[in-house]
């Protein structure tokens, strides 16, 4: 649990020297409850405050770096249990699982459909993270096989190494030497051994246990064995599970600063129906799920698991924007019309739905008002004429289209005189005032 | 340090929600913890899923999803039996869609007719759903409530503009109300006042915050329906305690991702898989924030939530 200012004011020096910029010790503690100072801007702070204050402030859900360079991915720093509150930190990972029984053509398959995962969706690129391989035929040789194949076509994609056999373990994470891989498998009875491989290898430990308590002995012990950097995983395999363990586990780590399961979660999802697959696969993402392995990664269900997760993952106190600019819906002719709305990542994707659902080839003029909704952006002075007749005039719309008529939202009808005014020689059209009249208002005005 | 589960005791409950008559009768909500976390308390009902049809041909839906339905789908009444006794529907949801007035602006009279119908040619609970243009629904929904007397069903939507009227119809012809606001917990928080202000019992409401789809606002439903909820069950909040609508299918089957084809986006894989997964997952989304009731299209799509909600109890 984070400390409150006045707890952390007991243990600065209380000297008010102002060396650390603030101009008393109280300031000070403040902004470091805030968040806003680093206890290191004091000199005078005596180790014992340190460690008391380092472990507090430590985030509660440990930050650990899967991977290693541009396809490296951040997991953990997660505060919160709801999206509502602050925004989720760290997006989940999702891996493919490679099992060691394949052939060498269908490994290769998988390799290919991972390196070619990768889509672009409001301007992110997203792809499938990693590549889980698993040591199905607890065959040491195939294992490492299996890994020497992954490690030599996606040198680049972050690893999970699942195996309980420590020998397995031990040929294929030196394939993997400083790309910190996952290896996945520890549990009661291998624990000595899997940590001292983690140790010697930097590797992330993915520790697993049958339950909650379980669990939490295991990370301790491999905590005190020198292996910092973990990912946890309950056991849980149907939904239910993965749905409480994974709400215990965030609960206890954000809400108690229960230490033993601050770790990153791992879930894995396989299942012989890639629909419901899909499905517990959401039940992941939403339910706090770090790492999550599938079985199988078609497209469709790649975009949809993308989306959700970016879903998700927004930030819920900053609108969703996009770009400014004019969209075209449909293949608009020059004298297709030309419609005005804000650049508020819903109002576009509702009005840009009506429209395209209308069958209307259209120009839809989105303006940049920050993200606000067309009435909020009015009555804020973001929407206004003089600046719809300045973005109109600046956009170079005019070449392309063969009318000057601008169709506005039917709840600022109130602009239509005074854009006409600025806008020379255009003619102003007021549209419907919800975005679901907008089919038949097209429709109308098309026939 | 040994490990303590962290449960949590919540003061509020959500109203449990009887819809239908005899032996297919079906409830709605009742438990007194967040969405299945059977952990810490009782979850008394799985969700419900209602397949949704409607009194005009789907000729606005997507082929995807048209396709499942063709051989009925001309005919409210074989499309409901095709539901129920083909495919095992627990309720159905029928949008009175040809009462709009940019569509066949069907009269009230015709609707209730087809209400009726329908109503004798299945026994599993029925939603009864405007065409959304506020001021039409007004009358349909009055005369629907009438037409289907005593059934028990659902009728919706009630909104800020309109309720008014659709609130009497209800609570004189004993349905249950959909009372939907747009996407704002404080709205949705005033609009069940005012419905229970004109002395409708507030434990036969469900609650539309408004549905949106995955990709396509997803989140601000999803944050509302978590927020309504943690409401009504830490702050004990009783006007937030009824059990909540997702309208997933009308959304989901409008946008690009369900319907574009393959040949345009190959990189988005196999149009008719991606548009039932679009709606499986957008209802998954929405159980997980608190949705107890859904309206969906696709009977794949459906089958799979229904599977996961067993994997979820």
């Amino acid at each position: 649990m984070a400390l409150s200012g006045v707890e952390i004011f007991k243990l600065l020096p209380k000297t008010n020297c102002k060396k650390c910029g603030h101009p008393t010790c109280l300031a000070f503690a403040m902004k470091l409850a805030q968040r806003q100072a680093t206890l290191d801007a004091c000199p005078d702070v005596s180790d014992e405050a340190k460690r008391v204050l380092g472990e507090a402030s430590a985030p509660p859900v440990r930050p650990i770096t899967f991977g290693s360079g541009d396809k490296a991915v951040k997991m953990g720093e997660e505060t919160v249990l709801f999206r509502h509150e602050k925004k989720f930190v760290n997006p989940c990972a999702f891996a493919v699982e490679v099992k060691d029984t394949l052939s060498e053509s269908e490994i290769t398959k998988k390799i290919e459909d991972v390196l070619a995962s990768e889509i672009d969706r409001v301007g992110q690129k997203l792809r499938i993270d990693a590549i889980a391989i698993t040591n199905a035929s607890g065959d040491k040789g195939k294992f490492e096989a299996a890994a020497k194949l992954v490690s030599s076509k996606a040198p680049n994609t972050p690893v999970i190494l699942s195996t309980t056999d420590t020998a397995a373990a031990e040929a294929a994470i030196k394939l993997f030497s400083g790309k910190r891989p996952i290896l996945y498998g520890a549990n009661s009875s291998n624990a000595d051994a899997m940590a001292n491989i983690a140790k010697t290898e930097k590797a992330i430990l993915g520790v697993t246990a049958h339950g909650l308590e379980d669990l939490s002995n295991l990370t301790e012990k491999i905590k005190a064995l020198g292996v910092e950097d973990m990912v946890i995983d309950a056991g849980s395999v149907k939904a239910k599970d993965i749905l409480g363990n994974n709400t215990l586990i965030r609960r206890a780590a954000t809400k108690k600063n229960f230490k033993p399961l601050g770790y990153p979660v791992i879930n894995f999802v396989q299942r012989d129906d890639t629909l419901l697959e899909l499905l517990v696969a959401g039940i992941a993402v939403t339910k706090y799920s770090s790492v999550i392995v599938l079985s199988s990664i078609e497209k469709w269900k790649n975009l949809v698991l993308f989306t959700l997760r970016q879903n998700i993952y927004t930030d819920p106190q900053v609108p969703m924007q996009v770009e400014q600019k004019i969209y075209n819906i449909g293949e608009p002719k020059p004298e297709s019309p030309l419609m005005i709305t804000t650049n508020f990542s819903l109002t576009y994707f509702i009005v840009s739905g009506e429209v395209e659902n209308s069958k209307v080839p259209s120009r839809l003029a989105v303006m940049d008002c920050e993200g606000l909704s067309v009435l909020t952006a009015w009555a804020a002075g973001k929407f206004t004429a003089t600046k719809i007749a300045q973005f109109i005039t600046e956009s170079g719309i005019e070449k392309d289209i063969s009318h000057k008529e601008l169709i506005i939202p039917g709840y600022v009808a109130i602009l239509s005189g005074s854009i006409e005014d600025k806008l020379e020689g255009w003619k102003v059209t007021v549209g419907p005032r919800e975005a679901n009249g907008l089919p038949a208002f097209l429709k109308a005005r098309a026939a | 340090m040994a490990f303590v589960a962290s449960k949590e005791t919540y003061s509020g409950k959500v109203y449990q929600v009887n819809i239908g008559t005899g032996a297919n009768a079906a409830n709605l909500g009742g438990e007194n913890v967040l969405p299945f976390h059977s952990f810490e308390g009782t979850v008394p009902n799985k969700p419900v899923i209602a397949y949704e049809i409607q009194d005009v041909p789907p000729t606005d839906w997507p082929e995807n999803v048209q396709k499942p339905y063709s051989s009925v789908s001309g005919d409210p009444v074989a499309w409901a039996k095709f539901c129920q006794d083909n495919l095992k529907a627990k309720a159905i949801a029928l949008r009175l869609l040809g009462t709009h007035p940019d569509r066949e602006n069907r009269s009230p009279e015709v609707a209730a007719k087809t209400v009726k119908d329908v109503l004798s040619a299945i026994n599993v609970p029925l939603i009864i759903l405007g065409s959304n243009h506020a001021e039409k629904d007004a009358p349909v929904l009055v005369a629907a409530a009438e037409a289907a007397k005593d059934r028990n069903c659902i009728i919706g939507k009630a909104q800020e503009a309109n309720y008014k009227t659709i609130v009497a119809a209800a609570m004189a012809n004993n349905h249950k109300l959909i009372a939907m606001s747009e996407l704002d917990i404080n709205l949705s928080k005033q609009l069940n006042i005012l419905i229970t202000q004109m002395g409708f019992d507030k434990e036969r409401l469900v609650t539309d915050p408004m549905c949106s789809a995955l990709g396509y606002g997803l989140e601000y439903t999803y944050s509302v329906m978590e927020r309504i909820r943690l409401a009504a069950l830490t702050q004990n909040d009783l006007t937030m305690q009824p059990p909540m609508l997702a309208d997933v299918g009308m959304y989901v089957w409008k946008i690009k991702e369900a319907q574009a084809p393959e040949s345009e986006m190959p990189l988005w894989g196999n149009t008719e898989e991606r548009g039932i997964a679009w709606e499986a997952t957008t209802a998954t989304a929405l159980l997980v924030s608190g949705a107890e009731l859904l309206i969906m299209r696709h009977p794949r799509a459906i089958e799979a939530v229904e599977k996961l909600i067993e994997e979820l109890v």
